[in-house]
């Protein structure tokens, strides 16, 4: 599903490499200490960063000189997920629509079908501002869900969230990647999340993103890197 | 966003407009002399008076700012407005006004002559006095502007720390104002670069010669159009100087994108600082408000008997405002940027006669320059009004660019949806102050059409001049109290169009 | 938008207008303002000429030496004494061919190019109210108490204020600049032109301004206050003559000459002293009205032809600017 051939990419002193496939349907958490370029990892796939060297493919599809809209990939940010002037319909609107137009009979009831889904019944006129922190995660999956992209990358979306919300919300997140089949990376720091969402890991460390593995397996006997990020 | 290839034409617009009355008038005019003692005089002078009243204005502005920032009171919107009135005010009427509070014969003396004191406002001290007039208000709304774009959240977060006032300054303001300050120092030294009447009225005489003076002496009573363009050239360097230092010092990160709540602030609840904002209020509000009130009496008893051509003025000017804000909105939003905002001031640092009469010799041999009186005046204003829109908007289409450029990215928004949905409906605060600013100005400001004006086409300013120059003051007062009047309600409407929904 | 079809719709109406012989004449702002002679001369001649006169406003000269030889005035009303010398080196205008036997100035006047229609002594003006005993002379400005004030324009910028340096060099020659000296504690500032400096002295400023003889016929004709008067000095007053020429290019010659002629005529005379304030070039003094008769007149009046003028005006003015800077 993802492939990344021989990519580097460097800024200064920081340097990353990443030479893995990611096979379709598997839901990935991006581990690693802080400052290892995770959120760099993600923003290459999506095409907000371009790289020095190699090539991101999606799908068997050369994506490298894509701008990001023009990929396959949904994407949601630490924050600034939604726009706070416009509605949560006017939002989701947005997603379905983003040349512009009205969204006819049948947009306009999926969009009230997702905010069920997601637990924001009746919401649709509300603005992101007037939502608890909470609820304001199930709108950005809202969102997600509707994109419908094969690809759904994810970098901390719920690090503002107390742990209980963030375990819910994974959850929730989980269902609707595996409801939609589609293929999910998700940066977080935390090992309980990343069990909720996750079965796969990437450990991105010194300057290098390592090919997938079993998550458990490598949480339970962690490599020297790992093993100094987890135990401080 | 595809903004590029929008804001190169913009840009290109503006240097051929200003490139374009300069080359025409070099057309005609041989060699550029150097400038000689007289112009480096003028120079001295021009950049004495302007860099004085683009400090003390935003000295003055930041602690009214911010006093009307944390402040709700009653009127507070309806004072704000009338705030926004000396900058909009045609040169003639702002200096009988102002000479009514601080002249010879003015209220302020005779408040004074019981005591046996007396002001002289006429000096470097009446020319600074009359700048901080005109742009004080403008400065208050730009740096209001920075407070207001200060997310509610940040706020909130302060007060959950419980930062003092003073740290909740060096946290959150005074960034802010690192952000807004320069901008708003460029701009205005570079609107007083360019005065003329009011500081050789208020100056007391030729030791307040500007630059201006000298162009329009060159061009309009020597026709030495090359020596003219000699000092609109000096002027011109000063002006594109001034605004390259202003953005190398305009430095400093937004604060992020909020969630557009509204929190009131709690850091001020002090008395003494209470105190302290209603004092800066009540100060500036008595120092832009008094001139204004003289102007309304002096206006108010001949407003209504006012000749009817006087409608068709008004229409004139309404069409000429109409045109010119849409013009500079449009262009405005394209530049909105930090080069743009460099090549928009441009749009005021060039002589008005200069391009006036550039553009006068570029249409005469496509079509008569008075039958298009009313368009070249709308776009000579527009011009003049772009720096203001462009610095207005720059620091919250930067920060709506950088919260949700990725968001919009990552939804492939089109440019038209982005601009329809996120950067207009963000920005709208910004935009109706912007379009306020510039209807009143373009309606207020007499502009080049004095250049070439049918006797049927006058606009309202226009029309105020006729009148004094056929000996008729008092109709002037009637006629300027009715321009102020008009001026004002556009802004409000327009201002307004902008706030609401927003707490401002 | 709007002002676009608004202006395409003018020019539409005036090309329908095209049949009858348009004659433009390039006159300055006050003088087609609704309140000045334009209209009613225009409506004067119109009813004489089967023509259309059309009235294009603004800068005379500038705009005339921009334009040159492609110029679309047939005729320019406005110019004035110390501008004739840069006009006639233009080479942009012809003889206006009229007898000038008519002419009624105080000096005398035989350009063939120039012709006057109104003119005027240049005057400081005082409100009797404020300033009881006016100066008979500047020497008696300058010896008057230092609240004396007066309002000037800058020659650099106005008509009157070059005329006024001009005036204090023709009576002083090179004791202007001194005199200036003395003079520069009495004015209280200088204006761009003549309307703000009026503004100011009409809501009480100063008590005396730069402006014409002939200002307070306004204030008695129209607002019945007598109380603005002219100072009247002994040394004598410079003469503003406002001129009018005929463009050497024009493609209306007869039309341009007719107007010439009805400058001359006692139709547009007629119109001149009430609507600009000024005293008719062409008609006897009996046939002026009252309140211009009656207006207090200098015994003598001082006129610089062209060539002096233009020889002693940039030392005049940078006398007045090196006196009144420091």
């Amino acid at each position: 599903m993802l492939t990344l051939e021989g990519l580097r990419y460097t800024d200064g002193a920081f340097m990353l490499r990443a030479d893995l496939t990611v096979p379709a349907g598997r839901r990935v958490a991006v581990i690693g200490p802080s400052g290892a370029g995770k959120s760099t990892l993600l923003d290459l796939i999506a095409g907000f960063r371009t790289p020095d060297a190699g090539k991101v493919r999606i799908a068997g599809q050369d994506v490298t000189a894509l701008p990001p809209g023009q990929r396959p990939v949904a994407m949601l940010f630490q924050d600034n997920n939604l726009f706070p002037h416009l509605t949560l319909a006017q939002n989701l609107a947005l997603a379905l629509r983003p040349r512009g137009g009205r969204p006819d009979a049948a947009e306009r009831a999926r969009i009230v079908a997702v905010l069920a889904q997601v637990g924001l019944k009746g919401m649709e006129a509300r603005r992101p501002g007037s939502l608890s922190g909470g609820q304001q995660s199930r709108a950005a999956l809202a969102r997600l869900i509707l994109q419908a992209r094969p690809l759904i990358l994810l970098d901390e979306p719920f690090a503002a969230l107390g742990p209980a919300l963030r375990a819910e919300m994974a959850g929730l997140m989980r269902q609707a990647v595996d409801a939609a089949g589609a293929t999910a990376l998700m940066v977080t720091h935390d090992m309980a999340d990343a069990r909720a969402f996750a079965d796969d890991a990437i450990l991105v460390a010194e300057g290098m993103a390592h090919p997938p593995v079993a998550l458990e397996p490598l949480l339970k006997d962690p490599p020297p890197a790992l093993r100094a990020y987890l135990g401080g | 966003m595809a903004a590029s290839p929008v804001a190169i034409i913009a840009a290109l617009v503006v240097i051929g407009l200003i490139l374009g009355p300069v080359a025409a008038l070099l057309g005609l005019g041989g060699d550029l002399p150097a400038p000689g003692p007289a112009e480096w005089l003028a120079l001295r002078f021009t950049l004495l008076q302007a860099a004085l009243s683009a400090s003390l204005s935003v000295a003055l502005a930041i602690p009214t700012a911010r006093a009307l920032a944390r402040r709700r009171f009653a009127g507070r919107r309806l004072l704000i407005t009338l705030l926004g009135a000396p900058f909009i005010l045609p040169t003639i009427v702002a200096i009988l006004g102002l000479l009514a509070v601080f002249g010879q014969n003015g209220a302020l003396n005779a408040a004074l002559a019981p005591l046996g004191w007396r002001l002289n406002i006429y000096g470097l001290h009446g020319v600074v006095l009359a700048h901080v007039f005109f742009n004080l208000p403008l400065a208050t709304r730009m740096i209001l502007q920075g407070w207001l774009a200060i997310p509610g959240e940040r706020l909130r977060l302060a007060a959950g720390m419980d930062l003092s006032p003073a740290m909740v300054m060096r946290t959150l303001e005074v960034p802010m104002l690192a952000r807004v300050v320069p901008g708003a120092l460029a701009v205005i030294f570079v609107i007083c670069l360019s005065s003329f009447a009011v500081a050789l009225t208020l100056g007391g005489g030729p030791r307040a010669t500007t630059l201006e003076l000298a162009i329009y002496q060159a061009l309009r009573f020597d026709f030495d159009v090359a020596r003219a363009i000699t000092v609109a050239l000096m002027q011109l360097g000063l002006a594109m100087a001034a605004g390259a230092v202003s953005l190398a010092f305009a430095r400093g990160a937004g604060f992020g994108a909020g969630l557009d709540r509204t929190v009131p602030r709690w850091d001020a609840a002090s008395p003494w600082l209470r105190a302290q904002d209603a004092a800066c209020i009540a100060a500036a509000a008595l120092f832009l408000l008094a001139p204004l009130a003289m102007i309304a009496a002096k206006g108010a008893g001949t407003l209504a008997a006012q000749d009817p051509t006087l409608w068709r003025a008004a229409a004139h000017s309404l069409i000429v405002a109409t045109v010119s804000t849409a013009l500079t909105l449009a262009w405005a939003l394209a530049l909105a940027n930090r080069a743009g905002e460099w090549v928009a001031l441009a749009g005021i640092a060039l002589s008005p006669l200069v391009l006036g009469m550039g553009l006068f010799l570029i249409l005469r041999p496509f079509v008569s320059p008075l039958a298009v009186a009313l368009p070249v005046t709308a776009l000579a204003n527009a011009l003049a009004a772009l720096p203001f829109a462009v610095r207005i908007l720059r620091p919250e289409a930067q920060t709506v660019r950088e919260d949700y450029a990725r968001l919009a990215q990552a939804l492939n928004l089109s440019p038209a949806v982005w601009l329809r949905r996120v950067l207009l409906p963000r920005l709208r605060r910004p935009l109706g102050f912007a379009a306020g600013l510039t209807a009143a100005l373009s309606m207020g400001d007499l502009g080049v059409i004095a250049l070439f004006a049918d006797p049927d086409r006058a606009t309202l300013p226009l029309y105020v001049y006729r009148l004094m120059g056929a000996y008729r003051m008092d109709e002037a007062a009637g006629a300027a109290l009715f321009l102020l009047l008009l001026c004002l309600g556009l802004f409000w409407l327009l201002d307004r169009g902008g706030r609401t929904d927003a707490d401002a | 938008m709007k002002a676009l079809v608004f202006a395409a719709g003018l020019v539409t109406a005036s090309a329908a207008l095209a049949e009858t012989p348009v004659l433009t004449v390039y006159a300055p702002d006050y003088f087609v303002s609704e309140w000045g002679p334009g209209p009613g001369i225009e409506a004067a001649f119109e009813a004489q000429c089967a023509c259309d006169l059309q009235f294009k406003p603004g800068d005379l000269l500038p705009r005339l030496l921009l334009e040159g030889p492609q110029t679309q005035a047939d005729v320019v009303i406005g110019l004035y004494t110390d501008v004739t010398r840069k006009a006639r080196a233009s080479g942009l205008f012809a003889p206006h061919g009229q007898d000038l036997a008519a002419l009624t100035l105080p000096i005398s006047w035989s350009d063939d190019t120039f012709l006057p229609f109104d003119w005027s002594y240049v005057s400081l003006v005082y409100d009797e109210t404020r300033l009881p005993v006016p100066p008979a002379s500047f020497e008696a400005l300058a010896d008057a108490p230092e609240d004396v004030k007066v309002i000037l324009q800058d020659p650099r910028s106005s008509e009157s204020g070059l005329a006024l340096v001009l005036w204090v060099k023709a009576v002083y020659g090179d004791r202007a600049g001194e005199i200036w000296q003395r003079l520069a504690p009495h004015v209280l500032t200088v204006t761009k032109g003549w309307s703000e400096a009026y503004g100011l002295f009409t809501d009480g400023e100063a008590p005396m301004v730069l402006s014409f003889s002939t200002s307070p016929a306004y204030h008695i004709a129209a607002e019945g206050d007598t109380t603005k008067k002219a100072a009247i000095f002994d040394e004598g007053h410079y003469a503003y003559v406002e001129l009018a020429a005929k463009v050497s290019g024009t493609d209306q010659p007869e039309l341009a000459d007719a107007f010439m002629a009805f400058i001359l005529s006692p139709a547009f005379q007629g119109l001149i002293p009430e609507t600009n304030w000024s005293y008719p070039a062409a008609l006897p003094r009996d046939a002026w009205p009252q309140v211009f008769r009656d207006l207090p007149e200098p015994a003598k009046a001082i006129f610089l032809d062209e060539e002096t003028a233009a020889g002693l005006r940039d030392e005049a003015i940078e006398e007045w600017r090196q006196a009144l800077s420091q």
